[in-house]
């Protein structure tokens, strides 16, 4: 370093040779000395600024989520009697299937009972309901009443009918969603001293809302179409995950049962077998590259692969899940190889010692032990592809989806493409909300994951 | 429904064939006296896979196969008038067909001739089907027998189970080279569609960002330029390992060098927690919280900041990086073996004066090797830019406008109504292509640079 240039600093020798000029530059040594020591608290100050600037993105970033998201789990709903009055309700009787009738015209005859379902007036029914609890002059302004509920409600109504037809003529109290602006009104999150005509409600809406939360009826209660709905565009208070969490699940399905048993073989192949070669270090070094490719590059290779020489269809979790699992098997392999090579050499000589053959060492012996770190590695690999969206948006997955995917090829969503859609959606103040508490739920599956790869983790770690 | 019937009962075909192997292995070795070559597990496996492999693949044959082959018999039989209609009324025709042979039916009267094809069809069908158990079994039973018949004890069974096993392993990590001989191909070859309508010259120096859902020929090559969009990639880029290579580096010195292990137990796996965020949440927090927030600070001291611009995403960017960084320079300063810090403790210069000067400059290939990571990271992230960055292809230096880049026009030329021959979609893979090439460069490069660094110190 450059404080040979200094001879009193460079050798202790010299110091003693000349106690004269050492006192010299001890002085100067000293002199710097609070210099210097200002220097490394200062350093060691911008260290700890740096962690706690990390740890407060960590708590800014929850924070805000939680603070948004979880007051769209409760969501204010109108509980009523329901009159499904025989004058409104007019359809035929459900049909039987006749003898010697083809399905074809059986299943015309049900579709034909079911449009005659779906004509009947249902507003009217809750608009009756409503009208039954609010003053008579309410009854003037029946537009504004049956805004109050979300209009979702009424298929709900047909489908209570069509599940018991004999409900027809029948009172049922019923738990009615109220509509996307009132859940907003009632949680305060609008500035209630704006003029007339930015407030989402009219004048009358909020009157009939104050009275309704007077009788008690309009209440906030968990909210359990987040959970059991699927997504909807026309009803945007009964909008939910159903249909994006089985999505979700059929994909990490495919993901489970395809990444990790090929990930696992190929990195039992790599390090316990294969010979150093060529090939083999061309297939590591090919490992290495995939686990650090953009995501949105597997999407393309999935778009070009399975959408357009494949003919698959647009928006299939089954596209999905394969283009997820070329997108985490260079995670399980590089975790499981990490995982086999920790496990000492000692075990595998004792088990040839003995006469194990190289495959009966690796089942008999290696895998059980680094069972733990394989697991580890695969649950983390699965929680990166449940999080991830942008490969979704390339096979389709942006397509708005309003039923439960039946099976892997059916059309569907993701819980992140999910919270993608709702974030672009115009009504702003309700699916902000709404996009959180999704968020939440992301996360909470997202950190449940990586809990039980942490357990098991502590729970089975061996030292060698 | 039925296929993963018959593959039940392959399985359970193997459990016996399993069963008689170990039996029969058993009963030889005792009949002859002599010792078995293997375990008698081995030849219960042998024999298993002699029973379901072969059927496994017969069924395989039979999937793929089947629906073309009947379609194609039908479709011979059909009367001359109706084979000659061009494919799309064929096809329709076809589905017709195969509706009336499900015995699901087909609104109206089908014709005669349909009638005819359908029943034909059914036919074909049930005897392909009947075909297919029957060879299945009849390669199990043969396969399975084969084995059990020339069992003796000199006959190796474990060697040809394992060589089996060892198939299976290669043709698994066979699959990484697959997954990236795939890209290269898939991305090549529709690039090069995109490449019939656009002159790569015009592509890759093109200044101009503004592809329109033209119809081909009417000029639709001015605007495919890639430079706005490169550009935009680098701004957010830069802006980001702004924000992270000084936040990351400062953290990791401190976890490696000062913090006390308990503040390291906390503080650590707490930072990690940003590596795992699924990156739309990012992209939600940037959209909803820091973009108000800039727009908000920047009105404040004058400044006219977008609320989605280049430093919104950059900036969001930046944070989920830190943990790469700081991670991996944590591991890279951590490596820096004793001796060194040692020595110049002993001269006597003070802790940070040791790491400013000889842990850092000892570390650093290691840290370039991280920060280039990291730049791959960047530059192949998708969903913040998409929510964050504002989506304005422009060539404009300014940070605070809004910006468009590489990932986030591969998402919007592949979403919504697609049509795949049309430049307008094509261009994405071009734009895969670059992104795919820019980020195997830095891998490559980073992944050495950090080999190297590690041997150096082993």
């Amino acid at each position: 370093m450059s404080t040979t240039s200094d001879p009193s600093l460079a050798s202790p020798a010299a110091d003693a040779a000349a106690p004269k000029a050492a006192s010299g530059s001890t002085a100067r040594v000293r002199g710097s000395l609070g210099r210097r020591h200002a220097a490394e608290r200062r350093f060691r100050l911008v260290g700890m600024l740096a962690v706690i600037l990390g740890l407060s993105f960590v708590a800014i970033l929850f924070g805000t989520i939680l603070n948004k998201g979880l007051p769209a789990f409760w969501q204010a709903s109108i509980t009523v009697p329901v009159t499904f009055d025989p004058n409104i309700v007019k359809i035929p009787p459900y049909p039987q299937p006749q003898q010697g009738e083809s399905p074809a015209a059986y299943e015309a005859e049900v579709l034909q009972w079911r449009t005659a379902l779906a004509g009947v007036n249902w507003g009217r029914i809750i608009e009756n309901a409503l009208l039954a609890e609010l003053p008579p002059d309410a009854a003037k302004n029946r537009r504004d009443v049956s805004r109050l509920v979300t209009s979702g409600e009424r298929f709900r109504l047909r489908d209570l009918v069509q599940e018991r037809p004999g409900l027809v003529g029948q009172t049922v109290t019923v738990k009615l969603l109220a509509d996307a602006n009132v859940d907003v009104w009632v949680k305060g999150n609008i500035d209630r001293s704006l003029p007339d005509r930015q407030l989402p409600l009219t004048p009358n809406q909020r009157r009939y809302v104050e009275i309704l939360q007077e009788k008690g009826l309009l209440t906030e209660s968990f909210s359990t179409s987040l959970f059991f709905n699927v997504d909807s565009r026309a009803s945007p208070a009964s909008a939910g995950l159903a249909g994006a969490f089985v999505g979700s699940l059929y994909m990490m399905l495919i993901v489970i049962l395809l990444s990790v048993p090929i990930g696992v073989a190929a990195a039992i192949y790599l390090e316990e077998f294969a010979p150093k070669n060529r090939l083999t270090d061309l297939i590591e070094i090919n490992i290495n590259n995939l686990a650090a490719v953009p995501s949105i590059v597997f999407g393309l290779l999935g778009a070009a692969v399975f959408i357009i020489w494949f003919r698959l269809p647009l928006s299939a979790p089954l596209v999905g899940g394969l283009v997820l699992t070329l997108m985490t098997l260079p995670t399980i392999i590089i975790a499981t190889r990490s995982t086999l090579r920790a496990i000492p050499p000692s075990i595998r000589q004792a088990a040839v010692g003995l006469g194990a053959s190289r495959v009966q060492t690796v089942t008999h012996h290696v895998l059980p032990l680094a069972l733990p770190g394989i697991l580890t590695g695969a649950i983390i690999g699965v929680a990166q592809a449940l999080g991830e969206t942008a490969p979704l948006l390339l096979i389709g997955m942006s397509a708005f989806v309003a039923n439960v995917p039946a099976t892997p090829m059916d059309q569907s969503t993701a819980l992140p493409v999910q919270i993608y859609l709702w974030q672009g959606n115009e009504l702003r103040n309700f699916f902000e909300a709404r996009t959180s508490a999704a968020i939440i739920v992301l996360l909470s599956l997202m950190i449940v994951l990586n809990g039980l790869a942490i357990f098991l983790r502590k729970r089975f770690e061996s030292r060698w | 429904m039925s296929t993963i019937w018959l593959i039940v009962a392959i399985l359970t075909a193997m459990g016996f064939a399993y069963q008689f192997g170990t039996v029969k292995s058993r009963r030889v070795a005792a009949a002859s006296g002599a010792k078995l070559h293997s375990l008698p597990t081995h030849y219960g496996v042998l024999v298993a896979l002699w029973c379901g492999l072969p059927a496994l693949a017969v069924l395989l044959f039979f999937w793929v196969f089947e629906g073309s082959i009947i379609r194609a018999l039908v479709t011979a039989e059909l009367p001359e008038a109706v084979r000659t209609l061009p494919t799309a009324q064929l096809a329709v025709i076809l589905n017709r067909i195969v509706a009336l042979a499900t015995g699901f039916g087909v609104a109206g009267t089908p014709e005669a001739f349909e009638v005819e094809a359908a029943a034909r069809m059914t036919q074909l069908k049930n005897t392909g089907y009947l075909a297919m158990i029957a060879v299945m079994a009849a390669v199990a039973v043969i396969g399975a027998s084969l084995v059990l018949r020339s069992m003796s004890p000199k006959m190796r069974a474990r060697n040809q189970v394992e060589r089996v096993v060892m198939i299976a392993l290669v043709l698994c990590s066979g699959v990484a080279i697959v997954t990236t001989v795939g890209i290269v191909l898939s991305m090549l070859s529709e690039a090069i569609r995109f490449f019939n309508f656009v002159h790569p010259f015009d592509f890759f120096f093109g200044t101009v960002w503004n592809p329109r859902f033209a119809t081909v020929g009417t000029g639709a090559s001015g605007g495919y330029g890639l430079l706005p969009l490169l550009w935009g990639t680098v701004l957010i880029t830069i802006i980001a390992m702004l924000v992270a290579v000084p936040i990351g580096l400062m953290t990791a010195v401190y976890m490696a060098e000062y913090a006390s292990p308990a503040v390291r137990a906390f503080a650590k796996p707490i930072i990690e927690v940003l590596a795992g965020i699924p990156t739309i949440v990012y992209g939600f927090f940037a959209l909803t919280v820091v973009g108000p927030f800039l727009a908000s600070a920047g009105a404040m001291i004058g400044i006219e900041i977008r609320a989605t611009s280049a430093l919104t995403a950059g900036l969001v960017m930046g944070i989920m990086i830190i943990p790469f960084v700081s991670s991996l320079s944590d591991d890279i300063i951590t490596q820096v073996p004793r001796a060194m810090r040692d020595g110049s403790l002993g001269l006597g210069a003070t802790h940070s004066e040791t790491i400013r000067r000889v842990v850092l400059p000892a570390a650093l290939p290691g840290i370039v090797g991280a920060f280039l990571l990291a730049v791959s990271r960047a530059i192949g992230e998708t969903m913040i830019v998409v929510l964050a960055a504002g989506n304005a292809p422009v060539l404009q230096a300014n940070p605070l406008q809004a910006i468009s880049t590489i990932t986030v026009t591969i998402v919007n030329q592949l979403t919504g109504d697609i049509d795949f021959t049309s430049p307008q979609s094509l261009v994405a893979f071009a734009l895969g292509l670059t992104l795919f090439t820019m980020t195997l460069g830095l891998n490559v490069v980073a992944l050495y640079i950090v080999r190297k660094y590690r041997e150096q110190y082993e």
